[in-house]
């Protein structure tokens, strides 16, 4: 398994496995539950993780710039 | 005629011509028609893959959701951002494969990779079936935010033969031209929209989010995480990974990424995307706002949450902006969808029926269609019932079939046969059937289950049945076959 595959399946081992053990309501963080917080983690995360795939994907550097 | 009504009224006309102007003076051949030409740059695809999360559903549903059910709302926000994961591996293959091969629909996918008209059959009458519930539902939040928003003025139905008019015009004309300049707009205001709303209600009512949703724990507690039984943390975790795998498989979403120039639009566009989908934190905002506010909505009027707290809270001039954005989440999705539904319609169940035809005219009979798919989706809206969200959750749960087959045609060596694949999706799809007509869930057939199994999303049961299927009947019909077509040089 490549790096990169493996870096895409992090959010979903944070959002479809993470779940489990953050389902509470308190404490709220940033004003927010416990579990949307850490939904929106992920979703932060994911975006962060999928700028890091796309700058060691080789494809990319392939093509060159636009 | 008052200030909310003009402003939507403006907003309406303006869609119009905007549409209409998206032509610009191009010959409108089919691939011109329904894809673009392959021509849009990243900014346009961005806006029609983004615009499939941003739909009255999400607008009106996920408040509603928000307020009524509290915790699984969320689910919106997870399957969403693991799709656009899922699209940075899986689009630009199938973009490549049909830029090669020149296709303009989904199912000119399946038909390709494994040679098989009859699968390209199949593969549209799952997409139309499931296409036509989605329509409705558009149609259907059209008229509440019309009727919401114009203060009764104007009832839901002049305000969804007006709404269908508009779209079906300038998609005959412009084709998916006018979906992606009419998206432009729809996005612009609908960011605004929503961020202002979601931080100026909570901020107004209660002083700030922390204090929001404090308040919310104290009045029902438990409400904001989920619950322990029903949609419990299995539902979850199971309905999000469905609705990710199903996200690309609905055909105007899968017609729309033909549009692209390039593939690294795709592959860029999946940095963006997920943060770009978190707008919806704050259209749940809205609708955990208005639960201490409007109280007392329940059953299927929690979907107007949102309307009723700002009906509540602002000038009518304003209520008419929120509802000018409603009205464009409407029409942008409807506008795809019709386009889509009468391009399988005409090229592929039409040209199968009438092998002779030619481009000009399929072209023809596709933009004819147009108005036909238009008339029995308003006639569905009108018959009224509630049946249609049960009908919406079987579209998504047909499409989502269309997964496994899909995925293995993208394989070097494709384990699946034809026969597998049509066997495996009939399979699912008659299973999705069974269980939503007879309103079974899996807890109601097997209630001695442990309730984490009895939770899961059903799609699951008939995804995993698919699944199942197809290796079966790819296994007995491998046999004889001196390779599979996808196994040709050069794919």
């Amino acid at each position: 398994m490549k790096l990169t595959h493996a870096l895409s399946a992090l959010p979903f081992l944070g959002i479809l496995g993470g779940i489990f053990f953050v389902n509470r309501v308190t404490p709220l963080v940033f004003g927010m539950p416990l579990v949307l917080a850490w939904i929106v983690l992920w979703v932060v995360l994911s975006s962060a993780i999928m700028a890091l795939v796309y700058r060691l994907d080789p494809t990319n550097r392939r093509e060159g710039r636009r | 005629m008052n200030a909310a009504l003009l402003i939507i009224g403006a907003t309406a006309l303006g869609a119009l011509l905007l549409g209409l102007r998206a032509r610009a003076g191009r010959e409108m051949n089919l691939e011109q028609w329904t894809v673009g030409a392959r021509g849009f740059g990243a900014v346009l695809v961005f806006l029609l893959m983004a615009g499939e999360i941003y739909t009255t559903f999400t607008f009106l549903g996920g408040s509603g959701y928000a307020y009524g059910k509290g915790a699984p709302a969320y689910y919106i926000l997870g399957y969403g951002c693991l799709a656009y994961i899922l699209s940075y591996w899986l689009l630009p293959p199938i973009w490549r494969y049909a830029k090669q091969h020149r296709l303009i629909s989904q199912s000119d996918f399946f038909v390709r990779k494994y040679d098989s008209p009859t699968l390209g059959i199949v593969v549209s009458l799952v997409g139309l079936v499931a296409m036509i519930p989605y329509l409705v539902l558009q149609l259907k939040g059209l008229g509440i935010i019309v009727q919401a928003s114009s203060y009764g003025s104007i009832s839901a139905t002049p305000a969804i033969w007006i709404g269908v008019t508009v779209v079906a015009v300038y998609v005959m004309v412009s084709g998916v031209h006018g979906s992606a300049w009419t998206a432009v707009a729809k996005d612009t205001a609908i960011l605004l929209i929503a961020i202002f709303l979601g931080v100026y209600l909570p901020y107004h009512y209660y002083g700030g989010f922390g204090a929001m949703f404090t308040a919310i724990e104290q009045a029902k507690p438990g409400f904001l995480a989920l619950p322990a039984q029903g949609e419990s943390v299995w539902w979850f975790a199971s309905t999000v990974l469905l609705t990710a795998l199903g996200f690309y498989m609905w055909p105007h979403t899968f017609g729309s990424l033909y549009t692209a120039k390039s593939e690294d639009a795709f592959r860029r566009n999946a940095i963006v995307l997920p943060l770009y989908q978190l707008v919806l934190l704050f259209v749940f905002f809205v609708g955990f706002a208005a639960i201490l506010q409007v109280p007392g909505l329940t059953g299927p009027e929690i979907d107007l949450s949102l309307f009723r707290l700002s009906v509540k809270t602002f000038d009518p001039w304003f209520v008419g902006v929120i509802g000018a954005a409603g009205v464009l989440t409407a029409l942008v999705p409807g506008s795809m969808i019709l386009m889509a539904a009468a391009t399988l319609l005409a090229h592929n169940l039409y040209r199968t029926a009438k092998p002779g035809a030619d481009d000009a005219e399929i072209s023809r009979v596709a933009k004819l269609l147009v108005p036909v798919v238009a008339l029995v989706a308003v006639w569905f809206t009108l018959q009224g019932g509630e049946t249609i969200v049960a009908l919406l959750l079987m579209g998504y749960s047909f499409v989502t079939q269309l997964f496994p087959a899909l995925v293995l045609s993208l394989a070097r060596r494709n384990p699946a046969t034809r026969e597998g694949a049509i066997a495996g999706i009939l399979a699912g799809v008659a299973t999705v059937a069974a269980v939503t007509l007879t309103h079974t869930t899996i807890g109601k057939l097997f209630p001695t289950l442990p309730s984490a199994i009895r939770d899961l999303n059903i799609g699951i049961v008939a995804l995993a049945a698919n699944i199942v299927v197809l290796f079966v009947v790819s296994a007995l019909t491998r046999q004889g076959e001196a390779h599979s077509p996808a196994a040709l040089p050069g794919e």
